[in-house]
């Protein structure tokens, strides 16, 4: 798949946080055969060398970054967060959540679509973490967005896709626009559901940073995306409310 | 003078934001600099004067979902 005129490989992206260990979270990149992962910017002393050592990691694998602006609540705060992110990480590209409440840590639509807006007409490549409204996602993509992130759950639940009529609404309003699940995914059926239905990737964190093997994980969401994949392309067959028999009447015996 | 650095109330007696960094040993580092709110580049920073109870964010890359 292309975004913005770049080649992803993996329609699986992942997230870098919460794992048990950075050897963990390197193995389960390499496990999910991801090519694109989330990063964020946090305060770091100048003897803790954590980030640092972090960025190396990452650095060191064949990803591409997207980092983030998870935890900003206005408009400035994600708009300035963004111009950190692209010095610091070389990248225009930048995954943008602007939150309002931090139960539920939905996206504020009308902060995300101001701040998209100003991020776009900047030059950035703007990933919005949205939701699955029509009215948002026109907005978002009328500010320059080239792709939509809706949300299938609450960042971190697990409870996979909550609305799949208006996911499938929004896959059917644009044909031709990248649109990802981000956020809520907890199984990989979950991410092949998503897939099957015409989704173009998943972004997921906590579904394998907090699984019991987090390595097993990631693999098992990789193959759950691409048998998404394939069953999408492969034209799965029409739903119907009433059974139609598999097999024929035809030379049935009659047993009476 | 005071500075208040990641949150942290802190004292250095300098001038420039570069030259904070250089105290707070970040100089071989990644990382980005904001002051009392608004980004602060790095080519801008050893020209980017401090002055008393500055707030001074230094962040660095992290994980993140």
């Amino acid at each position: 798949m292309q975004i913005a005129g770049v080649e992803l490989q993996s329609r699986l992206w992942l997230g870098t946080a919460r794992y048990p260990s950075p050897a963990i979270l390197a193995d389960s990149i390499r496990a999910a055969r991801t090519d694109l992962v989330t990063v964020s910017l946090r305060r770091e002393s100048g003897r803790d060398r954590a980030g640092q050592d972090f960025w190396a990691m990452i650095r060191a694998l064949p990803v591409k970054v997207l980092p983030n602006t998870a935890g900003c609540y206005s408009v400035k705060e994600a708009v300035t967060t963004a111009h950190m992110a692209r010095e610091v990480f070389g990248t225009p590209w930048i995954k943008l959540e602007v939150i309002r409440d931090p139960d539920t840590l939905f996206p504020d639509v009308f902060a995300l679509t101001e701040a998209a807006r100003i991020l776009c007409e900047e030059g950035f490549v703007v990933f919005p973490y949205t939701t699955p409204d029509l009215s948002v996602a026109e907005r978002l993509l009328d500010a320059g967005c080239p792709l939509l992130m809706p949300l299938g759950a609450p960042i971190g639940s697990g409870m996979g896709l909550n609305d799949p009529f208006a996911l499938r609404t929004l896959r059917a309003r644009f044909p031709e626009v990248a649109l990802v699940v981000d956020a809520g995914i907890g199984r990989p059926s979950h991410a092949a559901a998503a897939l099957e239905m015409g989704y173009d990737a998943v972004l997921l964190n906590t579904a394998v940073a907090l699984a019991g093997d987090p390595v097993a994980m990631a693999g098992a969401f990789a193959d759950a995306v691409q048998a998404g994949r394939t069953a999408y392309t492969a034209e799965p067959m029409p739903v119907r409310d009433m059974a139609a028999a598999s097999t024929p009447m035809l030379g049935k015996a009659w047993l009476e | 003078m005071k500075l208040i650095i990641n949150g942290n109330e802190e004292h250095h007696e300098v001038e420039h934001l570069a030259e904070l960094l250089e105290r707070l040993e970040h100089t071989a580092s990644s990382v980005a600099t904001a002051v009392n709110g608004a980004f602060v580049p790095a080519s801008q920073r050893a020209a980017h004067r401090l002055k008393e109870d500055d707030v001074v964010e230094i962040l660095a890359p992290m994980q993140g979902g």
